[in-house]
């Protein structure tokens, strides 16, 4: 198993969150996994973007430039990914903030209005976990509940109320992609 | 002990503080800043002494000072930084005083910018400061190797009471990788009688300087460095090899770069080429022996860098016209990419037979 990911929309957006949770979740199924941000002068509103490598083997370079699949959660992100991703590979976006259309036909490509349903299911800022949702039960490369007993670690003990309302954007990314 | 998920410079700093480094002097600066937080907040934990300094220079000054009563010390900075620190680091050097430097490089020359870089090395393995002297560098590729190197940094810079530079860039300080920590024991290491930290009436006044006014002395001083700097070279050298034995092309590379390169190798292999890699883990003192045993075996080297081509001059002085160098590099903060090398590879070996 081999998988280059990248992650890209507005700082703020949880992108990197959504990186680390993926992080966590390979390193419980004993999995070499490597994390690398964007980094520069970096802004809420800003880009942001990580690339994550999951591997079964040591993880050679970090650097991805032909992702596996790539999560995009606003337009810009969109225009810089979209080309990127490698022949049948999977883009995954997050259409309340992107109003363009994939034309590639050789990749699998799924659209989610993910803030809005965030919105919806009582907060914005879990769009991320609905795509993140998506992306796992899509791909089956890490197991869900990794995911969701990662979370717990990266909520830390001072937001574990936040647990549920993640769990349920998880599923609803999940379940959204069953139908699809 | 289980993973962890941490950034390579958290890492960095926390592996120092279990090395038992209790204090650091930095000045912050992109791309290593989450080190000096990390210490900011870990040192007094465990006792020690986190100070901001106000500039690069007093920071190494400072440091300086720490090691002179023999601490364990260290200080962190990024390549505009680590050049203002190079009076205090020959000085340190001349004074024989063991502390350990960070340089998490970044593209330059002058302020450059903030992306990753390899663009130190001649000043990294050139000594760096004024005076004739060598630093030990060490240049680890993944954060578990940072989580193992740090406590042989501070080893070798107490064995030898030098000075010790560990060489990342801004890739190794920003990514995160699971690591583990080894609950190695420090070795057992010479006494530090020579630290100022008052006679107790067991001798003569104890000095730590590195000027000498009289040119015999000097030159003495000079001779002895010469020999600690030989000795260093006959006994910590290190290197990986990565699929050699078959090579008839090997590339050289190290830190963030040898794992692209090693990408690039698995995909070269897939194709057919026979390309092999050599990883120098210490830059100075320079891994001579893994280019003797190959260098006239294989059909030619290729250095590849995150600079214009600098460590390429210690590839063709390792080869010594023995077979053909060549050098593939990017700089000014752009990362090479494996597919990029593999492209490289191929050019190298004359193309994949279809």
């Amino acid at each position: 198993m081999y998988q280059e990911i990248i992650i890209s929309g507005l700082g703020g957006q949880g992108v990197l969150s959504m990186g680390q949770l993926l992080a966590y979740a390979s390193i419980q199924e004993e999995k070499h996994v490597s994390w690398l941000p964007s980094y520069g002068a970096e802004q809420r509103g800003g880009s942001a973007t990580c690339a994550i490598v999951i591997s079964d083997e040591p993880v050679g370079s970090m650097i991805v430039s032909k992702p596996n699949s790539a999560i995009v959660l606003d337009n810009n992100a969109f225009d810089r990914l979209e080309s990127k991703v490698a022949s049948n590979g999977l883009l995954i976006l997050n259409t309340s903030l992107i109003n363009r259309k994939s034309t590639r036909t050789d990749i699998d490509v799924i659209e989610i209005d993910a803030t809005k349903l965030a919105s919806e299911l009582g907060n914005q800022k879990i769009a991320n976990m609905i795509l993140l949702g998506a992306y796992i039960q899509k791909t089956n490369i890490l197991k869900f509940d990794s995911i969701t007993e990662s979370l717990k670690k990266v909520l830390g003990p001072n937001k574990q109320n936040l647990l549920e309302i993640n769990e349920k954007a998880l599923q609803l990314g999940s379940d959204i992609v069953k139908i699809y | 002990m289980a993973k962890l998920l941490m950034k390579g410079n958290e890492v960095i700093a926390e592996a120092a503080v279990k090395a038992g480094c209790r204090y650091f002097f930095g000045y912050p600066i992109t791309p290593q800043n989450e080190l000096v937080t990390y210490m900011a907040k870990r040192l007094p934990e465990v006792g020690g002494v986190f100070l901001q300094a106000e500039s690069e220079i007093a920071a190494i000054n400072m440091v300086y000072g720490a090691a002179g009563t023999g601490a364990r010390v260290m200080t962190s900075t990024s390549s505009p930084g680590y050049s203002l620190k190079q009076e205090g680091i020959s000085y340190l050097s001349g004074a024989e005083l063991p502390a350990v430097i960070c340089n998490i490089s970044r593209g330059g020359p002058g302020l450059g910018n903030i992306q990753p870089a390899q663009s130190d090395y001649f000043q990294a393995t050139r000594g760096g400061g004024h005076g004739d002297y060598y630093l030990p560098v060490f240049a680890p590729a993944s954060l578990q190797e940072v989580a193992d190197l740090m406590g042989d940094a501070f080893d070798v810079a107490d064995k030898y009471r030098t000075p010790v530079l560990i060489l990342a860039d801004g890739v190794l300080g920003q990514m995160m990788e699971p690591v583990e920590f080894s609950d190695k024991v420090v070795e057992e290491l010479p006494k530090k009688d020579w630290a100022t930290t008052g006679t107790r009436g067991d001798g003569g006044p104890k000095i730590i300087t590195s000027l000498d006014l009289d040119i015999g002395g000097l030159e003495a001083h000079n001779s002895r460095l010469k020999d600690k700097f030989e000795n260093i070279t006959k006994n910590e050298i290190r290197y990986e090899e990565y699929e050699i034995e078959d090579a008839e092309y090997i590339l050289v590379a190290y830190g963030s770069v040898a794992r692209i390169a090693m990408s690039a190798i698995k995909l070269a292999r897939k194709a057919g080429i026979k390309v092999g890699l050599i990883r120098p883990i210490t830059l100075w003192p320079y891994p001579q022996e893994p280019f003797i045993k190959t260098r006239d075996k294989v059909k030619g080297y290729m250095s590849v860098e995150m600079s214009a081509g600098q460590m390429v001059e210690d590839v063709r002085l390792a080869v010594n016209g023995h077979a053909p160098v060549s050098f593939y590099g990017r700089n000014g903060g752009v990362i090479p990419t494996h597919e990029e090398i593999y492209e490289k590879i191929v050019q190298l070996s004359g193309g994949v037979k279809a």
